[in-house]
This record gives structure tokens, sequence and C-alpha cells, in this order.
């Protein structure tokens, strides 16, 4: 006999009510990063040389502007879930493992705002 | 209720080997790259900001102990990529063999390296003109 609801064996979601959906996702992420990465870094070596003329131009290309932005939240998420798993290890407290999460959550969600509205300042010409 | 002693989890005497040692350089080299998640938003935030504020930034990230936490960073990027496949390939359930993932563990901590130490060299040349 089992004492799951046929709703809760329906779903598979077990009591953290969110199944595998963090391993998961960080999967998910973790593909997208592999080719966004390797895109990253090689346009960052032909770029010829990082003057602001350069890296501006280079922001400025539709395409680029795009996989920015779409590098930098990838890599936003896929930091948080990792930097997660790490804090839920080896922070035994649990005070101070749920300030050390918010913390670290609030810092890389800000940073992704920050980080997007820049190569959209460059994409859409208002950077100085 | 009176505690009796409990016994603990065995990691204390588990033996360090190549499999620990992969997995925890994964997690550190993860951790290494969150930081430079942020370095790499600052250098968007100064490009944004205009070629004065621009050169400023990045005359900072020319300074020595940056170029070594660049070096730190080019490596932990191979690294946490090269053995994150790996860990991708061991997810859909391949390359469990001893052999096998002793072979693919070599494969990335030789790879990382040598990769890490050609991206920076490749950074710092094709970023020269402003570091």
């Amino acid at each position: 006999m089992s004492l799951r609801s046929p709703l809760r064996r329906v779903t598979g979601l077990g009591s953290a009510k969110g199944g595998a959906s963090h391993w998961y996702i960080q999967r998910v992420t973790a593909v997208a990063l592999v080719l966004l990465g390797l895109w990253f870094v090689a346009a960052l070596a032909s770029l010829g040389g990082a003057s602001h003329a350069n890296v501006v131009n280079w922001l400025a290309s539709p395409i680029s502007s795009a996989l920015a932005v779409l590098l930098v939240v990838t890599a936003a998420y896929h930091a948080l879930l990792g930097l997660q798993v790490v804090l839920e290890d080896y922070v035994a407290d649990h005070g101070k493992r749920l300030v050390a999460l918010l913390v670290v959550k609030f810092a890389l969600v800000v940073a992704a705002v920050i980080g997007v509205l820049a190569v959209l300042r460059i994409a859409f010409g208002v950077a100085a | 209720m009176a505690q009796r002693a409990r016994p603990l989890s065995p990691f204390l005497h588990y033996r360090w080997q190549y499999t620990n040692t992969l997995s925890i350089l994964h997690r550190i080299t993860g951790v290494l790259l969150s930081c430079g998640f942020f370095v790499l938003v600052y250098w968007l935030a100064a490009a944004a900001a205009g070629a004065a504020r621009y050169q400023s930034a990045v005359g900072m990230l020319g300074s020595p102990p940056v170029q070594l936490i660049l070096f730190g960073t080019a490596f932990s990027f191979c690294y946490h990529l090269l053995n994150g496949v790996r860990h991708l390939f061991f997810d859909l359930g391949h390359g469990f063999e001893t052999r096998t993932a002793r072979k693919s563990g070599w494969a990335v901590a030789v790879g990382a390296l040598a990769l890490g130490l050609v991206l920076w060299l490749v950074l710092r040349a094709g970023l020269g003109g402003a570091l």
C-alpha cells in the first residue's frame, strides 16, 4: 500500500514539490553554456584587441548582442543553481544558509540585470 | 532522550583518489567561474559607460595580480567545460567503467591545463592593445 496520493504519484514531484527540475535545468543551462562559452571565447580571441571601439562595434551587431544577452542570463542561472547546491552542502546552520542563499541569489540577479542592460545600451547605441 | 554514539558518514576515512579530486575541482572551478561572471558584467558595464571609463577599468585588468586571476579563470573555464561535458556523458549513463572513467579524467585534467594556458595566451595576445 502506498501512502502517496494519486495526484502526487501522477505529478512525480516528491516532497520537495520540485521534482528533478533543479537538476534538469542545471543540465539544460550546461549544454547551452558549452555553445555560448565557446562562442564567447572565439569572439574575444578574434576581437583584434579589446579597445573600446572594437568591443562596442562587436556588441552592436544583432547576433553578438543577442548571444551576449543569452550568455549573461544563462551563466547567471547556471551559477545560481550551482552555488545553491554548494551552500546547501557546506553551510549547516539554517539561518546562515538562508542568508547566504539570499545574498548570492540577489547578487547574481542584480549582476545579470546590469550585464543585460549594458549589452542593450551598446546594441541600441545609447552607450557613450 | 539520551543520544547514543551514532556511526558517522564515512567521508573522513575514504581514500583520496582521482574521482573525488576531479569532483571537488569541478565545484571549486564552478565557484571561481561564478566570481568570473561578476568580472564579465563589470567589463560589459564599463564598455557601456563610455571610452574613458572603459579605459580605466581595462587598465586595472592588465595588472599582474589580475592577470593571475584571469589565468585562473581561463583554466577554470576549460576545466569546468571539459569536465562538465564528461559529467553530461555520465548523466546519459556512459563512461562509468573504471578504465574509461580514469582515461576521461586524465584527459580532462591534462586538456584543461593545456587549453587553459593556450586560452590565456590567446586572450592576452588578442586583448593586447587594451591590456
